[in-house]
């Protein structure tokens, strides 16, 4: 066994955090700063944060993940980091030739309280910032919030830093796409496009950590969100975020900084709350939803219909962000499947009433943890087995002790391709899903069935 | 349809001047910047000058420059106690430094039986929160502590500081007196805080401390085998140590503890109790070496086992070191067993290998020891460089009584070690271990990797990203060798690139077996097609022919 020693008996832990389901703020920061074009990510503080965080997002997308460091000893521990980071400015900007240093903190920094933005300003006057290139930061303190947190926060650092209202309102819409994978992003804006609407994505990983082989290594590629065009959001008509924790601050910045209005929804992962999408989408452009859409729904619903019988009444453990959580409960319950224990270590105050409102007509009791951690949901698995997983790869190991299936899902997969290509959003991203839920669903039932009750028509 | 163009036959170390190459590498940074670049960048010079040039290592990293460096809790809780099974590892710190160590090193480890424990799929964490750096986080960590021991009665329990723990103050090892005390189990702390030091390798020195603090030395049972070594810095990386066990077993030698790979703590504490030392990668581990022989008298021999030859060479060593016949026959049976199919293997790869060019930016002892891989299939290494390497394991220890201590490595504390009254028992007698030596037996040495390495290569200490892309521009070299951060900017440059840190889940490659592993692998990586696709048929004669087109 594995986690040989995850007890079936819980018992009462109130400090000791075991496998998390979650990871610290400066991965997500990262992780949206990659999704401006012409970008740097910079870490300020420790070399070592910044090497884990690269070497986990390179991991999970098998690319290029380009990112410095302030590389503090001990001596910048005690007199703060300031000569670092001016120094790592002029390298960066000398060597690398970003338009934009997109900062961020670590536990490090945050404890001596080194102040970004005067830094920055230092590094300015000190002419070590080229006319024309910016740097903007976010504080990423790993002692509070989780990766949701950096992510959301550098996302409303773009905003912070370049949002610009002209007066006058220009016709395009605002989408942020919230903590989703590349492929993701690239099918919102699709969809966007498909119907018509002149949108502004940010952040925007695709084209930068969904390359192609080309023979030629570029530091930045053609993807990410332009500075200009991260400017004219002030102007947008509206903002459409998805994802209340990735993507609401950064909308709500949006709104009182210049006026645009916005729309919270949910991640749109699944039918129910890609309809929502695509309907605000529809509402807030005035233009109608093609035909195009409407086949794509359609057939996920075929789907859903004509395998109904799989997915009816199975049992599902679910661990990860809150946003993705959120929507892929109602996703699963829509199509009759029970997730039962449900666990995230990202806070989120809502979370609960939603999970329960979402789950109230689920007929079995559901476990929700959060914060919780992967420890707990396992032990919550030996007590009341479930016939399927969805979390990140750190799941295999309790889907092998456990010999459950396992559909990989979230943040970090490490072990799988796909997720930089192929969405889980949209209708197209749930048919995905559900492709890669029935396949492992009856992937076992072929494993385990009776030699005379093999199917061959399913 | 047209063949698919050969690349060019790209430049070797024969056609292209280091010199300009060295000031290509330079060109583009700031003057003071260049400057210690300059240092750490050199030309290397073999030959008829017995000395190779010295190389500036184990220096501050420069800020911006994208260094693949990491930090002193990596070399730490990650390098050297990560591979221990049997000890519950707590982080105390916030909750990212716990996570992206969990599982990520792919050392293997086999508990004996199903009721073993085996913690080493687990991530500890006391997940401090601000209240924590505002207040303190030593209750909490007395709380964790507790915690995993009523959940997991482990034999040991560690604590790992993580960057903000330091900066508050926590008293870690008063904690952890105190629940050793408390719980009656062996409870021990690093102050392995990420600034400390200038990378990884300042964590390998403070766990060796630890290590030998608090473990080695407490169960003084000499268990079976009449040739009991030590295997040092071996840290089974894809099962590099079983299948190095294999081979040792087979020739009789008995594995009393591996530093660090398939580890438990038993091992730890009973290591005192060997005969022999062994360091495979001397950076990381030379610390407890020396401590063990001031302490108990074990000397210390540098082996390796990359490499069929340097595998067989580093048997003969060990059974020289023993200086019985029986010993000898045993070691020679096995290398004539083991050593014809691995070069019949050699051999047949070589014949597609030759003179293809490979460069190697990797850790603290793997680009030197990757080399003679390299070698055994007619490859060269053009390039090559650590990541967090001293100069000794540039320049070979002879450099060590002129190496300057900075503030950086001030702060790594030096153990004052003696002999111990009851327990120190020199291994061989001072006649001995002199007869020996002038017979060209050579205890506590390491040449280090460049003098192996050809004239005018070049030695690059702390690579940069920048560096990195104009290497591979200029030299264009058919593998490239380093971790996974380099890994796909690489690969995007349509040049193979091979991890030495993590293997890419491939390997063994240490031993016999493992050698043969790696040259199929290498064979798979420079001669593959999949490499040629880049260019589409129309981006590689775009010229129209014809029009089939309907206007
Ligand atoms: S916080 Fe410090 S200990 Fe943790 S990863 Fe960063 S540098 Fe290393
Ligand atoms: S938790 Fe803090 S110290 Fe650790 S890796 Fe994250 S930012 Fe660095």
């Amino acid at each position: 066994m594995l986690l040989r020693h995850t007890p079936k008996e819980i018992t009462d832990r109130k400090i000791l955090t075991i496998n998390p389901a979650k990871t610290c703020q400066p991965i997500g920061a990262m992780y949206a700063a990659l999704g401006i074009h012409n970008c740097l990510p910079h870490s300020h503080g420790s070399q070592g944060c910044c090497a884990y965080h690269r070497s986990t997002l390179t991991r999970h997308y098998k690319e290029p993940v380009m990112a410095a460091t302030s590389s503090f000893t001990e001596g910048a521990s005690v007199f703060g980091g300031q000569a670092n980071l001016v120094q790592a400015i002029d390298n960066i900007f000398t060597i690398y030739e970003p338009d934009v240093i997109a900062v961020h903190t670590t536990c490090l920094s945050e404890t001596i309280g080194d102040d970004i933005p005067q830094i920055a300003r230092k590094a300015e006057a000190d002419g070590k910032i080229p006319p024309g290139k910016y740097v903007i930061h976010v504080n990423t303190p790993s002692y509070v919030g989780t990766h949701v947190t950096g992510f959301a926060g550098m996302t409303k650092a773009m905003v912070d830093y370049f949002a610009e209202s002209a007066g006058k309102k220009i016709n395009q819409i605002n989408i942020i796409p919230g903590y989703v994978e590349p492929s993701d992003m690239e099918e919102i804006r699709r969809i966007a496009e498909v119907m018509g609407v002149r949108t502004v994505l940010f952040p925007d990983t695709s084209g930068v950590l969904n390359r192609p082989q080309t023979g030629k290594y570029d530091m930045f590629p053609p993807g990410g969100v332009t500075v200009e065009a991260l400017k004219s959001t002030g102007n947008s008509q509206a903002t459409i975020a998805l994802g209340q924790l990735a993507s609401g601050p950064a909308a709500r910045a949006l709104d009182s900084k210049c006026k645009v209005p916005c729309e919270i929804l949910d991640l749109p992962i699944g039918l129910k709350a890609t309809d929502r999408f695509v309907d605000t989408l529809r509402r807030t452009a005035g233009t109608d939803v093609p035909d195009t859409i409407n086949i794509e729904r359609g057939r996920l619903l075929d789907i859903i219909t004509d395998m109904h019988q799989y997915f009816y009444g199975k049992k599902v453990a679910l661990a990860g962000d809150p946003d993705q959580l959120i929507a892929l409960t109602e996703f699963l319950v829509s199509i009759d499947m029970w997730p039962i224990h449900i666990v995230s270590g990202t806070v989120d105050k809502d979370f609960q009433a939603r999970i329960k409102e979402i789950t109230q007509y689920v007929p079995h009791p559901v476990n929700v943890g959060i914060p919780g951690d992967l420890f707990l949901l396992h032990q919550w698995i030996k007590n009341e087995p479930v016939d399927l997983l969805v979390g990140n790869t750190y799941m295999k190991y309790i889907s092998r002790d456990e010999d459950i299936p396992l559909v990989r899902f979230g943040f970090p997969v490490l072990d799988r391709i796909g997720h930089g290509y192929f969405p889980t959003v949209g209708y197209r991203g749930g048919m995905r899903l559900l492709e890669k839920i029935l396949d492992v669903l009856l992937d076992r039932q072929d494993r385990d069935a009776k030699e005379e009750s093999f199917e061959l028509v399913m | 349809m047209k063949a698919v163009k050969e690349e060019p036959n790209a430049l070797g170390i024969e056609t292209v001047d280091p010199d300009e190459v060295k000031q290509t590498l330079l060109a583009k940074v700031p003057t003071k910047v260049a400057r210690k670049r300059a240092k750490q960048i050199v030309i290397n010079k073999t030959g008829e000058d017995p000395e190779v040039p010295e190389i500036g290592a184990n220096t501050r990293t420069i800020p911006g420059i994208i260094t693949q460096r990491g930090c002193t809790y990596a070399g730490c809780k990650g390098v050297i106690l990560g591979p221990t099974r049997d000890i519950v590892n707590i982080t105390h710190g916030p909750i990212g430094c716990g996570f992206y160590s969990w599982l990520t090193r792919r050392n293997q480890t086999r508990p004996a039986g199903p009721d073993d424990y085996n913690f080493m799929t687990y991530c500890f964490s006391t997940d401090m929160q601000e209240s924590d750096i505002v207040f303190g986080g030593e209750k909490k960590l007395r709380t964790a502590i507790q915690e995993a021991y009523d959940l997991f009665k482990p034999k040991a329990i560690s604590i790992f500081s993580t960057c903000p723990v330091g900066l508050i103050g926590d008293d870690v090892h008063s904690v952890a007196r105190e629940m050793k005390e408390k719980l009656g189990i062996n409870v021990f702390a690093f102050s392995c805080e990420g600034y400390k030091g200038v990378s990884q390798s300042a964590g390998h020195h403070i766990a060796n401390n630890g290590i030998f603090t608090h473990v080695v030395g407490l169960d003084d049972a000499v268990k079976g085998g009449k040739y009991r070594i030590n295997l040092l810095g071996e840290y089974n990386i894809g099962g590099d140590a079983f299948e190095i066990d294999r081979i040792l077993e087979d020739c009789g030698i008995t594995v009393v503890s591996t530093f660090s790979g398939n580890s438990s703590y038993d091992e730890f504490a009973n290591a005192h109790t060997a005969d022999l030392n062994t360091i495979m990668c001397h950076r990381s581990i030379n610390y407890v070496a020396e401590m063990m022989e001031t302490k108990f008298g074990i000397p210390w021999i540098k082996i390796n086992f990359l490499g069929a030859k340097a595998c067989a060479k580093s048997l003969r060593k060990i059974a020289r070191y023993f200086e019985d016949a029986e010993l000898i026959e045993r070691v020679e049976e096995v290398i004539a067993r083991e050593l014809p199919e691995v070069e019949k293997v050699a051999e047949e790869v070589s014949r597609r290998c030759e003179g293809k060019r490979a460069m190697l930016f990797v850790g603290g002892s793997r680009a030197h020891h990757y080399q003679e891989l390299f070698a055994e299939i007619g490859m060269k290494t053009i390039c090559a460089g650590y990541e967090f390497a001293h100069r000794d394991d540039y320049e070979g220890r002879k450099v060590l009584p002129f190496l300057k201590v900075d503030a950086d490595s001030r702060n790594i504390e030096e153990l004052e070690v003696h002999a111990d009254p009851e327990r120190y028992r020199p291994r061989k007698t001072a006649e001995d271990m002199e007869r020996l030596q002038s017979e060209g037996f050579r205890f506590k040495d390491y040449d280090g990797m460049m003098p192996e390495m050809m004239k005018n290569t070049l030695v690059i200490d702390d690579i940069s990203q920048h560096e990195t892309e104009k290497l591979l521009e200029i030299y264009k070299p058919d593998v490239f060798c380093a971790g996974i951060k380099e890994k796909f900017a690489v690969q995007k440059s349509g040049i193979p690139m091979k991890q030495l840190h993590s293997y890419d889940s491939g390997g063994p490659y240490a031993g016999f077996r493992g050698a043969v592993n790696f040259y199929r692998e290498i064979d798979r990586m420079v001669n593959s097609k999949v490499w040629k696709y880049i260019k589409a048929p129309w981006q590689e004669s775009p010229e129209l022919t014809a029009r089939y087109a309907c206007d």
